[in-house]
């Protein structure tokens, strides 16, 4: 055997190790069954985080320092916007505008509305880059903006993620700019090795089209992980793959049906019949409030392969089934620790 | 004859190649600069002889070969021709550019020839990467971008034919600054400026500064390939109204061409029809290689041009800063005492403080 098929198989071998059970004993006075998770316990016995106390008391008036302050920051955040007063790095990434307008647009939704819960945070390094590769899912891309808000308010280094995004999501008018702005750019080779070799984290959603608008019978199965091209990315860039499991953006929107001519007709590549649309009207475009819950597992390192490792096409098809296997596994392992969906 | 360069500039009358013609003259190793154009200069180009021919004209290789020329500066590929039509702009950029490089094939001292291109031989698309490296396949399909990349095509094939002659193809990101009138530059000088609804390029800009002082050095150094020359950074173009202080009126794509055609009738500005496609998605070079193989790190980034070229301009924004800075001063003072005078608070905010206004 080689030196390289014997690499291979090191990083190709499948984490075979057993699992543990929880052993939490309950009211009832048996002990769990769950699958236990690093922690030593599984998800619903695993200790929460505690929320941070929130620090507006709700019984008085707003602290008039703290109220300042706010006006100060909207004030001058309105000027910088008027005057045109802020950067926007090469990709047409806007931090004032995404920390400023749309991640407070999007926390009541991680926070209230799907009460994202996250584990494995300590996988995603505090610097450097790394590519987080998840699963998509639930008709419209809610999982990547979640995603987002989870690694800048939880992530202890506050990172931003920047998405590799469709070129068709990018065509289009106000949502494209607003992608760009917000850190997306073109999934294409050179724009990934270029964030990860700049210390960037870039997420990927390799199912892509497939994976997000498959139907709801088909929610949790990973669909094909693309041609494998961000192993590829990570390979030149020599930046590990953090696998990411997300729970609960199935539920948002059940597809149960696909309007084909209607999204040939749009030029999409799929027009969704969910649960709530088009039953509901206008409210269909609500998602429905699934308890998520993101797992960031553990990095896969690819820095010991050869050189030449990006243009061995096999190679990098093999190391993108472990992935896909990884994500898969990770996924099963958290819905076996889930009560409820909406719960 | 001295050993001194001789050069000889296309499209004399441009504002950059008289820029750059003033700073050739001025430099004690050139001996000579020739300039040649249809068109009287406008600008002044003091030390330099000028020749009134069009660039195909035999005249040019005549120049070229009796004068003993060892450089060409190729400056006479225009994107708006003025009240030229569309064919004639085709006929002068390619055909002109293709009689040009065949006349200076046969010129025997010549060595080195720098043809001024344009990053928009790239093209503008959603699905483009988001920084174009020298290296990837031009695919401008239209227009002006078309003609440059049939030019650089030319230059190429002069590069391969006559050993010894270096060919240097510089492709400029939109150029802005004194003494040159560009599209663009008018269509930022617009007191409103139209927009695509829905969409913001981004912009990446190059002085003339630093264009006439990449030019120069092209001339006066070997420097062989492609490089692409423009600011670091880039803007959006809804910032780059913002700084300009100009209100931006965004037109719905299918609106958009017949505003452009009614703009281009007004004669305010002629917008090019594949310019739409630039406003849409924007486009972005990689400048690494003309600092690091080139060696030049460009004076003015991106921003710092469009400030230069407003304050040239006397363009100066509707809302003033220092104001605004004032108006949010005054802002915050006010929020301050109003919250402070209804809710008269102890200084500490001991939990008994608490307990009895509870």
């Amino acid at each position: 055997m080689g030196e390289r098929e014997r690499r291979l198989a090191e990083v190709i071998a499948i984490d075979r190790t057993v699992r543990q059970r929880c052993a939490q004993s309950l009211p009832t006075g048996g002990s769990c069954r769950n699958w236990a998770g690093p922690s030593g316990r599984c998800r619903i016995h695993e200790t929460a985080q505690p929320a941070a106390p929130d620090p507006v008391d709700d019984d008085g008036p707003v602290d008039p320092a703290r109220l300042e302050q706010l006006v100060a920051g909207v004030l001058s955040f309105l000027r910088r916007r008027v005057t045109g007063d802020y950067d926007v790095d090469v990709f047409g990434f806007d931090r004032d505008l995404t920390e400023q307008v749309i991640l407070p647009l999007a926390r009541p939704l991680y926070g209230s509305y799907f009460r994202v819960r996250t584990t494995g945070l300590q996988h995603v390094p505090d610097e450097g880059g790394a590519l987080l590769v998840a699963n998509h899912a639930g008709a419209l891309p809610l999982d990547a903006i979640m995603t987002k808000v989870a690694l800048l308010d939880e992530h202890p280094a506050h990172r931003n993620l920047r998405e590799l995004a469709a070129d068709l999501a990018l065509r289009l008018p106000v949502v494209g700019a607003l992608a760009r702005k917000t850190g997306n750019t073109v999934a294409h080779d050179d724009d990934a090795v270029r964030l990860l070799s700049g210390g960037e984290l870039v997420g990927v959603w390799p199912e892509g089209f497939k994976g997000i608008g498959k139907p709801y019978s088909q929610r949790y199965k990973l669909a094909r992980f693309g041609r494998g091209g961000y192993v590829r990315v990570a390979l030149r860039a020599g930046t590990p793959i953090i696998p990411v499991a997300i729970i609960g953006s199935e539920e948002t929107y059940p597809i149960v049906g696909n309007v084909r001519w209607l999204a040939r007709l749009l030029d999409l590549p799929y027009f969704p019949i969910t649960w709530q649309f088009p039953l509901l009207g206008p409210l269909g475009v609500l998602p429905l409030p699934s308890r998520w819950l993101i797992e960031f597992g553990e990095p896969i390192e690819v820095t010991d392969l050869p050189n030449d490792a990006a243009d061995d096409p096999m190679l990098v098809l093999e190391l993108s089934d472990r992935v896909r296997d990884t994500v898969q596994h990770m996924l099963y392992r958290n819905l076996m620790g889930r009560r409820s969906v909406f719960l | 004859m001295s050993d001194g360069w001789r050069v000889l500039i296309t499209g004399i009358a441009g504002g950059l190649a008289a820029r750059l013609a003033r700073r050739l003259s001025a430099h004690e190793g050139v001996d000579l600069v020739v300039g040649v154009d249809s068109r009287l200069p406008s600008h002044d180009v003091a030390g330099t002889r000028l020749v009134r021919a069009d660039m195909a004209s035999p005249v040019v290789g005549e120049v070229l070969e009796r004068d003993g020329i060892d450089t060409l500066v190729h400056l006479d590929i225009t994107a708006t021709p003025g009240d030229i039509g569309q064919r004639s702009r085709k006929e002068h950029n390619v055909i002109g550019t293709m009689q040009l490089l065949a006349a200076a094939q046969r010129a025997p001292r010549l060595r080195t020839v720098i043809l001024k291109s344009t990053t928009a031989v790239y093209g503008s698309d959603a699905g483009n990467r988001s920084m174009f490296a020298e290296d990837v396949t031009t695919h401008a399909d239209s227009g002006y971008a078309k003609d440059v990349v049939e030019a650089e095509g030319y230059a190429r094939v002069l590069a391969r034919r006559r050993e010894g002659i270096v060919v240097t193809v510089l492709r400029f990101a939109n150029l802005l600054g004194s003494g040159i009138d560009t599209p663009f530059g008018r269509y930022l000088a617009l007191p409103v400026i139209p927009t695509v609804l829905g969409y913001d390029p981004r912009l990446q800009l190059c002085h003339t500064d630093d264009a006439v002082e990449v030019l120069y050095q092209a001339c006066l150094d070997t420097r062989a390939g492609i490089y692409n020359v423009a600011g670091s950074g880039v803007l959006y173009l809804s910032q780059a109204a913002r700084i300009a202080g100009r209100p931006t009126v965004p037109v719905p794509l299918p609106l958009v061409d017949v505003i452009a055609r009614l703009v281009r009738r007004s004669r305010m500005v002629d917008v090019p029809t594949d310019q739409l496609r630039y406003l849409s998605y924007g486009r972005v070079a990689d400048i690494s290689r003309l600092r690091t193989l080139f060696g030049y790190e460009p004076a003015y980034s991106s921003r710092a041009t469009l400030e230069a070229f407003l304050s040239e301009e006397g363009i100066t924004p509707l809302v003033d800063e220092a104001r605004l800075r004032a108006l949010e001063r005054r802002a915050v003072s006010v929020v301050r005492r109003l919250a402070t005078d209804e809710h008269p608070r102890p200084a500490v905010d001991t939990p008994e403080a608490r307990h009895g206004r509870a």
